[in-house]
């Protein structure tokens, strides 16, 4: 009891010399443990996050077992694919960048046709099971996927417009 | 030793004083059930019950949804009463829901819902609900279990007689209970004999979407009319209502309208009337009413003031309308199966009286009438009787039959519900309700095609039967197993508000139509924000326009900057998720409105006019995800001075 009564004034005295400290405003009030220290301090081992990691064996859990991707981009599909994605994903995502979700640039060189669509149709099983989305589910700080209940056909398309984002 | 003796026999009398406790209770309980009562209403987790019950909630104003045979709570549908929880009433979508000629009514006393029908059998598509207190009916909608339409009735009042189909739903109808001076004019009260008029409301279904229509309201003697059922089969083309008061009092009716040995059961062939009126017949009278209809496409409702209605009288259509004898102010009014019989159920008589389809046609091609009621030919009561159920209960109301040839009638006063044979009009069963059972229900009673399996008992009395809740209880629905020979009673459930009257169906008739969800597509409302790029803030004057969208697990935008105290902020937010039970809600700091809860693909708007400097946070109210939390924003508001401009923001992403 007496340890807490110590503590509580401790906080007190802390408290009332962080409001005596209010005027100056570049110094930061708070610091505690953030993320680019940590990563400074460990920059020696090179630890690669889920979404720069590449895996082009991995399918996915879902209905789509394989794409026949064709040697040449359907502009086409492309046109369609962006509509929806615009549309249905840009709540949480952006082409070029990362915001709620991960970036989609380049998405075509880190994983496989399958996974991309398996991940779109069936995220709910995806974050749950498959080790590369459980992993990508924690690197964004527990958000999951969203089904936006796309069919297979609009899902493909979406897939053929990420194949033009380089 | 002795000490051992001593403690084992008080032991045993402990034991003794305790097992006859038990014995007398289990005996009381046994007497009501059986032991396997328990199974038949057990539905296992994750199972399904194997009906619907819609059972109003009477001074509630709303429709609840209960599975049976388990008695689960699904869903409280919002129907005449604002509804806080779903924003109905609250949000600027619903609001015009409630509009009447009267103004906006955040209340009523919900009634009687009835299924829509085709072909005299139940098609689950739409159920109708009346408004007691402020005349309407109202549609609710089977595939989104949304009220989605209400018309007020004009010319009526305490709109009781209503709002049951015929057998292909061609007809909701809508009959006054209080008679009213038509138009409304100031006038003596005591002048009301001869002077005031009972309007029945015949309201057309469309029958692509279910809405309706006032086609004709037929000008009845100053009576009060009570309940209605529709004919069926052989009878179809007529409508039955029962009428109490036909002493025309207007006042301590408890006394003065229970004068007369006999009031009617008035039959009216709509049939010869619908055809009068199609050729012209009938007289537009200036009547003020709204018709409001809600719209899945653009998630908002619209009233429209509507001027006039189309009246018939009796004398208009010559042998249309005939009053069939019926004793002592009869409530229910219930046609069986096959369309032959008419019960009505004489709530002050000893005896049920059944009317005979066939008789009443062959005395009416006989001109046997025993007198007339302002022009409408009263028939001979010997000569349409059927048959009489005696001394079965006290204080009949209701009957609804099993399609087995049986027929079941609540008893108010005796407490019960009795089950007789129709023909025979022999007393087969008998089982207590605890206590003062209304209305009963068997899922299709009101239909060709009863599914005689349960039936529901609402009581208005509660009493001993639940925890005490002080001095409101609540009232209660029990289920009986009707399979069988005799009744069983199997399971006592609380209700919402008053639980007046049910129906029922098999669930199977209405799952595969229902909707997971509002395709995000097909939004057409004028304030979607369909994707990221849609979100703004625009200012019209005062008045500020926020499109925002949710998904998990974020407001877009979050931050809004310039906002002015004075302004009228109305915040449209569209729900982005297209996934089957991914509501969002939102609730803003000091707004004086409820939350809005939004379903996946739609978009609801609440208004908040913020009236103090300041920062304010608004966040989300359903538990949606894991970062439901961090679900949150916040609008900056300036004095009503400041030139700070309108900016709005989610990361750092505009």
């Amino acid at each position: 009891m007496k340890t807490m009564l110590k503590l509580f004034s401790l906080l007190c005295i802390s408290l009332l010399i962080s409001c005596g400290g209010k005027e100056d405003k570049k110094k930061e009030s708070f610091s505690y443990e953030k993320k680019a220290t940590t990563t400074q301090k460990t920059a020696p081992e090179i630890k690669v996050t889920a979404s720069k990691k590449i895996n082009l064996t991995d399918k996915g859990i879902g209905p789509i077992t394989s794409v026949d991707l064709g040697s040449e981009i359907n502009q086409a599909m492309v046109t369609q694919g962006q509509g929806i994605y615009n549309k249905m994903c840009t709540a949480c995502h952006r082409p070029n960048k990362k915001f709620i979700g991960p970036a989609q640039a380049g998405i075509m060189e880190r994983r496989t046709p399958e996974w991309i669509m398996n991940m779109i149709l069936n995220p709910e099983v995806m974050i749950q099971k498959d080790p590369l989305a459980k992993e990508l589910l924690a690197e964004f700080n527990g958000a999951p996927m969203a089904n936006q209940n796309l069919t297979q056909e609009e899902a493909r398309a979406v897939l053929e417009y990420f194949r033009t984002l380089k | 030793m002795k000490q051992i003796f001593k403690l084992s026999v008080g032991f045993l009398m402990i034991a003794m004083a305790f097992t006859s406790c038990n014995n007398s209770k289990s005996s009381k309980s046994n007497s009501a059930l059986n032991s396997n009562a328990a199974e038949k209403v057990y539905v296992a987790p994750g199972e399904y019950d194997e009906f619907y019950a819609f059972i109003s909630g009477g001074f509630s104003g709303q429709l609840s949804v209960y599975g049976l045979p388990s008695g689960r709570l699904f869903k409280v549908i919002p129907v005449f009463s604002q509804d806080p929880e779903k924003a109905y009433g609250y949000n600027e979508e619903t609001k015009p829901m409630l509009n009447t000629s009267h103004g906006f009514i955040p209340w009523d006393d919900s009634h009687h819902p009835d299924i829509s029908q085709t072909g005299g059998k139940l098609d689950g598509r739409y159920v109708y609900i009346n408004a007691n207190n402020t005349p309407r009916i109202a549609k609710i909608d089977l595939t989104t279990f949304e009220t989605t339409e209400i018309i007020e009735i004009p010319n009526s009042a305490g709109n009781h007689s209503s709002s049951f189909v015929t057998e292909n739903t061609e007809y909701v109808v809508a009959g006054t209970r209080f008679s009213v001076p038509i138009p409304q004019r100031d006038m003596p009260i005591k002048d009301y004999k001869g002077n005031f008029k009972g309007s029945l409301s015949f309201l057309k279904v469309n029958p692509e979407n279910g809405e309706m229509s006032i086609k004709f309201q037929l000008l009845m003697p100053g009576f009060d009319y009570d309940l209605s059922h529709p004919g069926r089969g052989k009878s179809h083309g007529w409508f039955f209502f029962t009428t109490y008061n036909t002493e025309e009092a207007n006042s301590l009716l408890e006394v003065n309208a229970s004068q007369n040995d006999k009031d009617f059961i008035a039959a009216i062939n709509w049939k010869k009337i619908e055809e009068y009126v199609n050729n012209g017949g009938g007289t537009k009278i200036p009547s003020e009413y709204a018709h409001n209809l809600y719209s899945d496409e653009n998630h908002t409702a619209t009233s429209t003031m509507m001027h006039e209605v189309l009246q018939v009288k009796p004398s208009d259509v010559p042998g249309a309308i005939f009053l069939l004898p019926t004793p002592k102010s009869p409530h229910g009014c219930d046609v069986d199966p096959t369309g032959e019989y008419i019960v009505g159920n004489g709530k002050l008589s000893a005896n049920l009286t059944v009317h005979s389809f066939t008789k009443m046609l062959n005395a009416i091609e006989n001109k046997k009438f025993a007198g007339e009621a302002y022009g409408i030919p009263i028939l001979k009561f010997e000569d349409v009787l059927a048959g009489v159920v005696e001394q079965p209960g006290l204080g009949p109301l209701h009957t609804e039959f099993d399609g087995k040839g049986n027929a079941y009638t609540s008893f108010f006063i005796s407490s019960e519900v009795v089950k007789w044979k129709l023909g025979t009009w022999e007393v087969l069963d008998r089982k207590p309700t605890f206590y003062s059972i209304g209305h009963l229900m068997i899922p299709g009673g009101n239909s060709a095609n009863p599914f005689g399996k349960y039936l529901l008992a609402m009581n208005k009395i509660t009493k001993d039967r639940y925890l005490p809740t002080g001095p409101e209880v609540t009232q209660s629905a029990q289920l009986f197993d009707i399979s069988g020979d005799k009744m069983e009673l199997l399971l006592d459930f609380p209700t919402i508000g008053e639980p007046h009257y049910a129906a029922g169906i098999p669930a199977n008739l209405i799952t595969a139509n229902s909707k997971k969800l509002y395709k995000l597509e097909d939004n057409k409302h004028p304030y979607a924000a369909k994707s990221d790029a849609d979100t703004k803030v625009t200012r019209n004057g005062n008045e500020v326009h926020i499109q925002m969208t949710m998904i998990r697990s974020h407001f877009s935008p979050d931050n809004i900057e310039g906002v002015k105290v004075g302004d009228k902020v109305y915040f449209h937010v569209t729900n982005l998720e297209q996934d089957y039970d991914v509501p969002h809600g939102i609730a803003m700091i000091g707004a004086n409105t409820s939350e809005l809860l939004i379903m996946p693909g739609q978009t609801e708007t609440f208004v908040w006019e913020p009236k103090q400097v300041g920062v304010w946070p608004f966040y989300c109210t359903d538990f949606c995800s894991a970062l439901h939390q961090e679900m949150q924003g916040y609008v900056r508001v300036s004095p009503s001075s400041s030139d700070i401009k309108l900016s709005w923001s989610l990361g750092d992403d505009f």
